[in-house]
């Protein structure tokens, strides 16, 4: 069906649109920029914040641009007097009931609101400061997320981040008029709630109301400390989004680059979660024959299928929250963070030679999430912290300009080995859908002992941006020892961001969905859409991460996790094998039913 | 089950299970409890599949859907303009003094709770005092004081 095109005017340009175009919308497409604070693109519209004003010719009051459909004859000002002067007046106005402690503030440079304020140049306020309790307000517990009230403008982007695109609602808006702010249940603290510690509200939060618990003070202390050896690891999509951070186009891979300045930074190892992640096809993908085998062949009804993935710490948390019943479902191994962590501090040490009470982990991660897992009394199965700090890839580019580092003049540099080379498998990780392609690249090739039937290795239908995929692969001429297989349609599906999760949960609930492995992701996207990633977000940048994830894959040279040399390796110097008794001790884990309320 | 878990299973049997029900269902519990106590939050939450802190979020927006613990009786002076030219501040002072509570307290034997209130829509015949869900318009302190005591005697 055709729609209607509507004609106007913006600031005497005319234009034509499709009937249902927001006057925002068609104003950016005449480059005309109006700004915004509680919009969104990832969020429905919410019209309160009313920065985005603007004069309709003939209309008593000014429109909020972004709630305003355009209409036809219609003729808008956006930088009229009379805007100029609300918009001006909205920002004060703003700012009156913000705490205005820039210099002091996380989010220092990174704030929508200071970006307004340093546009408009206010000098002097005219209202007076409505902040109340500026140092009562600040809620610490989660060793994730952080959250000062003082700085909140109530825009409730976070609402609706945690309410659309996450299914969880852990934040709301409370009472009314100029009492109305934004809090948990009862007000507890975040910690105690059903947060899932994913982030995506911090990637949303226009100024420093919401913001990740950082660590970057103790990974300097650790690198200054010269009794400690400090190993970093690096998740695979930091490297596709930390140099929007540094001046570096989206979409554009900084791998060399992110290695060469954490060496400059001082840590004594580079490592790759990489090299993890495709040890944890190795572990998952065996868990998941070993559970279709007794499903199959021992038709063992307690067997749990659809098997869900587990690297994904807010999707963890979730599950663990809300689907208590399907708990079981999720892989017992940990995720590749974990996995590093538990192997850094046992066979690595042991093999370069350094006391496992001297090694500090730390992770770069594109994630807030890892922030709580690495602290989860699970999570010490070296006999420490396995992983002592997680920085987010934002944390990590601060720490780069801290340490006078010019990032784009950087040469490629290489991870150190061992525990640094990885596949094209283990870096598609950090996409929704890579942990299903990599895991199916092996899998059908255990069972069958040739590739996957897909062009060039690529699994088409488990990728993009779609909110949950679905794929079926049949499995034909299997070696004999999997030959229960043969002819079995392997049902597959993929979700990312917990709303999509929650469809799919819903449908294994019910029984209805005959799915033999799901993967899932806590965020939009998966990783490189993660709550730890640079700010902004937009379908477009996550899609632009998405295929230099991709690109990525295609320059490497070995693209299956079980070809990986150093993962041959350490099964033969150190694990043995899949799900052997070593990597139930240091791979695997366990999960824990928390309330939903 | 316990009581608030029974009240709430047959109001969300009558009202549904989607969120429209949401508004009839905390109204409900009001209308028996007084009050919606963390525990009734949850209870509701719980079987509208919503989350908690949505539920506290529209409780807390209602005035008349308290999130306190109130007394058997809920006791609500008008403080807008109207009703404070015509005499609300010695209404208040009446019952408080009689009550032995301020505005916003409950009383001892917490048979009440006296609250101020944003117009009630009786400004032709303030001072007005809302009991439960009963008017009393044109009160003095000693007609106040009285209506309290009939009240009273009421509630065991």
């Amino acid at each position: 069906m055709s729609k209607y095109m509507v004609n106007l005017k913006i600031n005497n340009t005319p234009i034509q649109v499709e009937e249902g175009t927001t006057i925002l919308e068609a104003a950016k497409l005449l480059n005309f920029r109006i700004p915004t604070l509680c919009n969104h693109p990832d969020l429905s519209v919410a019209g309160n914040c009313r920065v985005c004003v603007v004069e309709v010719k003939g209309a008593r009051l000014l429109a909020a641009s972004c709630a305003t459909p355009v209409s036809e004859g219609m003729e808008v000002n956006t930088n009229s007097e009379k805007v100029r002067i609300a918009r001006k007046h909205v920002i004060e106005l703003l700012l009156s009931e913000h705490n205005v402690d820039c210099t002091k503030c996380f989010k220092n440079g990174h704030c929508e609101l200071q970006e307004l304020a340093s546009e408009y140049r206010f000098g002097d306020h005219i209202f007076i400061d409505l902040v109340k309790d500026r140092d009562k307000v600040r809620d610490i517990s989660s060793p994730s997320i952080s959250r000062d009230a003082s700085k909140c403008i109530r825009c409730q982007r976070c609402v609706r981040t945690c309410d659309e695109l996450q299914s969880v609602s852990a934040l709301a808006v409370v009472n009314k008029g100029d009492h109305q702010y934004i809090t948990t249940f009862l007000n507890k603290p975040l910690n105690d709630v059903v947060c899932t510690n994913c982030g995506q509200c911090i990637n949303r939060c226009p100024t420093g109301a919401l913001y990740e618990r950082n660590y970057i003070e103790d990974v300097w202390q650790a690198i200054y400390d010269p009794n400690k050896f400090v190993v970093v690891e690096t998740a695979p999509a930091t490297r596709v989004a930390l140099g929007e951070d540094l001046g570096i186009e989206t979409g554009v891979r900084v791998t060399g680059k992110m290695v060469s300045a954490l060496r400059k930074i001082g840590f004594n190892k580079v490592l790759d979660t990489d090299f993890t992640a495709d040890l944890t096809i190795m572990e998952e993908g065996t868990e998941l024959l070993t559970r279709l085998k007794k499903a199959l062949v021992d038709k063992d009804e307690t067997v749990k299928l659809p098997l869900m993935t587990s690297c994904s710490p807010g999707w963890v948390k979730y599950q663990e929250h809300m689907y208590p019943e399907l708990i079981d479902n999720l892989s017992s191994c940990k995720s590749p963070q974990q996995m590093f962590g538990a192997l850094a501090k046992t066979y690595y040490a042991d093999k370069i030679n350094i006391k496992a009470e001297n090694m500090v982990v730390v992770s770069i991660m594109p994630c807030t999430a890892k922030k709580f897992e690495c602290n989860r009394p699970e999570m010490r199965d070296s006999g420490f912290k396995d992983v002592d700090y997680v920085l987010t890839t934002r944390e990590l580019a601060m720490m780069i300009k801290q340490a006078g580092i010019e990032f784009d003049k950087l040469e490629d540099e290489s991870y150190d080995s061992i525990l640094g080379e990885s596949t094209g498998a283990g870096v598609i990780f950090g996409t929704t859908g890579g942990v299903m392609e990599a895991a199916l690249r092996t899998a059908y090739e255990i069972i069958t002992g040739n590739e996957v039937p897909f062009t060039n290795l690529n699994i088409k239908p488990v990728r993009g941006m779609e909110g949950v995929k679905e794929a079926s692969i049949k499995i034909k001429n299997t070696k004999p020892e999997w030959n229960f297989l043969e002819g079995v349609e392997l049902n597959v599906a993929v979700a990312h961001g917990l709303a999509n999760a929650k469809q799919l949960m819903d449908a294994v609930k019910s029984g209805k969905s005959n799915y033999h492995f799901i993967e899932v992701m806590g965020c939009p996207g998966g990783c490189i859409g993660g709550g730890g990633q640079p700010i902004p977000t937009s379908a477009e940048i996550r899609k632009r991460r998405a295929e230099a994830i991709y690109a990525e894959d295609m320059g490497k040279t070995i693209r299956k996790s079980h070809e990986n040399p150093e993962v041959i390796e350490v099964y033969k110097e150190y694990l043995s094998q899949p799900l052997g008794h070593k990597s139930h001790e240091l791979l695997h884990t366990h999960y824990k039913v928390r309330k939903r309320y | 089950m316990t009581t608030i878990e029974v009240l709430i299973h047959d109001l969300v049997e009558k009202h549904g299970k989607n969120r429209n029900a949401l508004m009839p269902v905390l109204q409900g519990v009001v209308a028996c409890e007084k009050f919606l106590s963390e525990e009734a939050m949850i209870a509701v939450a719980r079987e509208l599949d919503l989350s908690a802190a949505d539920v506290y979020g529209t409780a807390s927006f209602y005035t008349f859907l308290d999130t306190k613990p109130r007394g058997k009786n809920i006791i609500r002076v008008c403080k807008t303009i109207s009703c404070h030219m015509q005499g609300k501040d010695a209404i208040i002072k009446a019952i408080e003094s009689h009550l032995m509570v301020k505005v916003g307290e409950t009383s001892p034997d917490k048979k009440f709770t006296l609250l101020s209130a944003n117009c009630l829509g009786w400004c032709h015949k303030g001072p007005v005092m809302l009991i439960n869900d009963e008017v009393f318009p044109s009160v003095t302190p000693e007609k106040a004081i009285e209506i309290i005591e009939n009240f009273a005697k009421k509630t065991i």
